[in-house]
C-alpha cells in the first residue's frame, strides 16, 4: 500500500488526462439507422440484435424528453454532434501486455492493473465504446463463472442471454434506456453457476477518452440459485470543453436464493450527462444491494431498483450523492415489492455544496393483495453553503394493511461555526469541510466495501478541497 | 518581547458596534491569568477574535504569539501556531469520532508527506484519558454529538491536552458544568499548568477559580481592563459586585 499522500499525489488530477485518440472505429456523429449498421458490422453481431437495435431507435425517437418531471437541462443534450461508437480494436485483450501502450497507460495512472492484482477476482476495462481489456482470474473461471464483454456474451452464450437480455429493463422503459437499446456497446455479462459464490469481487472500468462522444454500456448480470457475486464499478472521464453523454442500462437477475452485490463509485468529469437505468430482478429469498456513490458528472440521473418477484426477496440501495457548484445528482431508488414478505432498505445520503443541487426520487410500491412486506427508508441532506440546494420526492404507494413502511427524511447544514471550530484546531477550511462529509456519510460507507470506502473517502475529500476558493 | 502572549490595543467590531476598545493583555508564558467581567462586557469576543472568527472584525492591534503577530493569518494557521481556545460552546461533528478528529488536527501539525503513526497516537490518546479520567469508550463517540454540558467540557480539555498549545483561552469552561465535572476539568488544566503553557481563563463566576488558581486576575468591563491584581482580586469582585467594576470603569475612563 502506497501512503496515501502519494495517493493524493497521483488522484488530484485523477481523471483528468487524455491522449490523443487514433481509433479505428468511427460510427461518425448522429445517430441513424446507418450508425446502427455500421455498429452491427463492425461487432459483427446477429440479425436478431440489429433489429433489436432498430426497434429500440424508433423508440428511443419517438419518446419526448422527460423534462415534464425531471430537469431542462436535458434540452441541451445535442444528439446530433455526439459520436456513438468510437473503437481502437473491437476485441477486448486478455493480457495488459497486449492492451495498446495509451490505452494501457490510462488504466494504469487509474490504479486499474494494480488492484486486480490485490483483490479482484475479475477485470473488464472499457475505453471509448469497447473493452480494451479483459480478463478472469483462472480459479474463478473454473468454477463455471461467465465474465466477458456485452457483446461477447451475447455472440458466445446467447441462449442464456436472450433469455434476460431486455427483459429487466425492456427498450421503452425510458427515452435513454431505448437510446442504450438502440447504440449499446461494451458494459459486462456476467453469469454465476447455481451454489457458485464468487469470493472476490469483479470490477468493470468505464473509461471516457474522446470528446463529443457518448458511451453506452450495457450490463447484464445473472447470479444462478444460490450464488454470491459482488460487481464493482468506477468510471472517469477527462474534462472537456463540451458536454459528454453517459447512458448505461443495467440489468441484474437474482435467482431464488441468490445474492448480488453491485457497487459504483463513479468520478466524472463536470460536463458528463450520465444518465442510467439499473434496475434487478429479486427471487424468491435472493438478494440485491445497490451501492451507489455519485460525484462528478454535469447532471446525474439515476434510481436503482429491485424488483421483489419472489417470496421473502430483499432489495438495499445505499446511495451517496455530491454535488458541487453547476452539478446536479439527481438520484434515487425504486423498490417494487411483488410478493409477500419482501423487504426493502433505501438509505440515500446527499451532499450538496456551493450552487450544487441534489434530487432525491424515491418510489416504493406495495399493491393490496401483499402481505408482510416492509420497506425502510431514509434520506438525509447535508447542505454545505446557503446556495446550494436539496429536494426529496419520495412516492410510496402502499396499498393494504399487511404491510409496513418507515420513511424518514432530515436536512442538516454545516455551519460556519462548525468549520470554524474545526478550523480552530488546525484543520484548514478544505479538511475541516471534507471530514463533516466523511463524518455524513460514515455511517453508512462503513457497509462499503473496504478499498471502496477508502476511495470514496479520497474522492469526497479532493472534491471538497477543490470547492474552497 | 518573547515567550508572552501579548494582546496589543484590540480594536474588534461586530457590525457597527465596537465591543473591544484598545485591548492590551499580556500574559507570560507559565502563568495562568483569568479575565473576569459581567456579561456582555466582550469576553467571548476576545476570545473568538484572538482565534480568527470571521464575524469578528478586527479594526486595529495585534495578537503576538512569541513575538509573532497572528493577526493577519486564518484561524487554522493560529491554531497551529499554538493556539488554542477552549469554545464556551463547542460544536458538534455529527459521524467524526473524537479519535478521528484529533487524529486529523495533529495530522494538519505534520508536513504533507508524513502521516502520524496511529499506535503511537493510540498510546499517547490514552494517557491524556487517564489522566482526565475519561473513559476510553468515548474516543468512539462522535464530537460533542449528544454530549453532556461535563462531557463536551471534557472533550475539549483532552483536545487541549494532545494539541499540547503554548497559549490557551478557555472561555467561560465552568458555564453548564456541576461541582465534580468543574473539579475534574480544573484538574485537568491544572495538569497542563508549568513552563510550556500561558493560559488566560475566561469566566464569568469566581467558582472556577477556587480551583484553577489563577497567577493574575484581570476585571473587564466595557470592551477593555479596568483592573489587574493578584487571585485575591477574584475575591474582592465575588464580594464587591460588578457594581464596583462599573466604578473601576468610571475611574479608567477619567484617568
Amino acid at each position: 500500500m502506497v501512503t496515501p499522500n502519494e495517493e493524493i499525489e497521483v488522484d488530484r488530477e485523477k481523471g483528468n488526462f487524455r491522449f490523443q485518440e487514433e481509433h479505428k472505429y468511427d460510427a461518425g456523429v448522429g445517430l441513424t439507422e446507418k450508425t446502427i449498421d455500421y455498429i452491427c458490422d463492425v461487432k459483427g453481431e446477429p440479425d436478431w440484435i440489429r433489429d433489436f437495435r432498430k426497434r429500440a431507435l424508433k423508440v428511443f425517437e419517438s419518446k419526448p424528453m422527460p423534462t415534464n418531471w425531471a430537469t431542462k437541462d436535458l434540452d441541451n443534450i445535442d444528439f446530433d454532434v455526439i459520436r456513438y461508437y468510437l473503437a481502437g480494436d473491437n476485441r477486448a485483450k486478455k493480457s495488459w501486455d497486449d492492451v495498446p501502450d495509451d490505452v494501457k497507460e490510462t488504466f494504469e495512472r487509474l490504479g486499474i492493473p494494480e488492484n486486480e492484482r490485490k483483490f479482484l477476482a475479475g477485470v473488464e476495462a472499457q475505453f471509448d465504446s469497447e473493452a480494451a481489456y479483459s480478463n478472469i482470474k483462472e480459479s474463478v473461471g473454473k468454477q463455471g463463472v461467465i465474465f466477458m464483454g456485452s457483446t461477447e456474451g451475447l455472440m458466445k452464450h446467447p441462449e442464456l442471454f436472450k433469455k434476460w437480455f431486455g427483459k429487466v429493463i425492456p427498450t421503452g422503459d425510458n427515452k435513454f434506456s431505448a437510446l442504450n437499446s438502440a447504440c449499446f456497446s461494451g458494459g459486462s455479462f456476467i453469469y454465476v453457476p447455481p451454489g457458485v459464490k464468487v469470493s472476490h469481487p469483479l470490477q468493470a472500468y468505464f473509461r471516457i477518452n474522446a470528446e463529443n462522444f457518448g458511451q453506452f454500456e450495457r450490463t447484464l448480470i445473472i447470479a444462478d440459485e444460490g450464488s454470491e457475486v459482488t460487481y464493482m464499478e468506477g468510471c472517469t472521464a477527462p474534462k472537456f470543453d463540451t458536454a459528454t453523454l453517459h447512458s448505461a442500462v443495467v440489468e441484474l437477475v437474482a435467482m431464488p436464493g441468490a445474492k448480488i452485490e453491485y457497487v459504483t463509485v463513479q468520478n466524472w468529469a463536470s460536463n458528463v450527462y450520465n444518465l442510467v437505468t439499473k434496475r434487478a430482478i429479486a427471487h424468491e429469498g435472493a438478494t440485491v444491494k445497490w451501492i451507489d456513490c455519485n460525484i462528478g458528472s454535469r447532471l446525474t440521473m439515476k434510481y436503482p431498483g429491485v424488483v421483489l418477484k419472489g417470496k421473502e426477496a430483499r432489495g438495499e440501495v445505499l446511495s451517496i450523492a455530491l454535488a458541487n457548484d453547476g452539478q446536479h445528482q439527481d438520484t434515487g431508488a425504486k423498490m417494487i415489492h411483488a410478493a409477500d414478505n419482501t423487504t426493502s432498505n433505501i438509505i440515500s445520503k446527499s451532499i450538496s455544496v456551493g450552487e450544487g443541487r441534489s434530487t432525491y426520487r424515491g418510489q416504493v410500491h406495495m399493491p393490496k393483495n401483499l402481505k408482510g412486506c416492509k420497506n425502510n427508508t431514509e434520506c438525509d441532506a447535508l447542505l454545505i453553503n446557503e446556495n446550494s440546494r436539496t429536494d426529496t420526492y419520495p412516492a410510496i404507494t402502499v396499498r393494504g394493511n399487511k404491510n409496513a413502511v418507515q420513511h424518514e427524511a432530515s436536512v442538516s447544514k454545516v455551519s460556519a461555526e462548525q468549520i470554524f471550530y474545526m478550523q480552530q484546531r488546525g484543520l484548514s477550511e478544505g479538511e475541516a469541510m471534507s471530514l463533516s462529509v466523511n463524518g455524513f456519510v460514515n455511517d453508512l460507507t462503513r457497509q462499503f466495501p473496504m478499498e471502496y470506502s477508502v476511495e470514496l473517502k479520497r474522492l469526497i475529500e479532493l472534491e471538497m478541497e477543490g470547492s474552497v476558493g | 518581547m518573547s515567550n508572552t502572549l501579548e494582546i496589543k490595543n484590540l480594536n474588534v467590531s461586530i457590525g457597527d458596534k465596537q465591543i473591544l476598545k484598545d485591548f492590551s493583555l499580556t500574559v507570560p508564558k507559565g502563568e495562568v491569568h483569568a479575565i473576569m467581567g459581567p456579561n456582555g462586557t466582550g469576553k467571548s469576543t476576545l476570545a473568538k477574535a484572538m482565534a480568527g472568527h470571521p464575524d469578528y472584525e478586527v479594526t486595529s492591534g495585534e495578537v503576538i504569539i512569541d513575538g509573532e503577530n497572528i493577526m493577519e493569518l486564518e484561524a487554522d494557521e493560529r491554531s497551529r501556531e499554538g493556539l488554542f481556545l477552549a469554545f464556551q460552546y463547542p460544536m458538534e461533528i455529527p459521524g467524526v469520532t473524537i479519535a478521528n478528529f484529533i487524529r486529523a488536527a495533529l495530522n494538519a501539525r505534520l508536513p504533507d508527506d508524513e502521516e502520524l503513526n496511529a499506535p503511537d497516537y493510540y498510546k499517547a490518546l490514552y494517557a491524556k484519558m487517564d489522566m482526565l479520567k475519561i473513559d476510553r469508550k468515548f474516543t468512539s463517540r462522535s464530537v460533542n454529538d449528544g454530549f453532556s454540558g461535563g462531557e463536551k467540557k471534557r472533550c475539549e480539555i483532552l483536545q487541549m491536552a494532545m494539541l499540547e498549545p503554548k497559549y490557551a483561552v478557555l472561555d467561560e469552561t465552568d458555564s453548564g458544568l456541576d461541582i465534580d465535572a468543574l473539579k475534574i476539568v480544573a484538574e485537568g488544566v491544572n495538569s497542563m499548568r508549568g513552563e510550556n503553557l500561558g493560559a488566560l481563563v475566561i469566566t464569568h463566576y469566581q467558582r472556577l477559580l477556587d480551583y484553577i488558581v489563577p497567577d493574575v486576575v484581570h476585571v473587564m468591563y466595557d470592551g477593555r481592563i479596568v483592573k489587574s491584581g493578584p487571585k485575591e482580586l477574584a475575591l474582592e469582585l465575588e464580594s464587591k459586585g460588578y457594581e464596583w467594576v462599573k466604578e473601576l470603569a468610571g475611574e479608567v475612563a477619567a484617568s
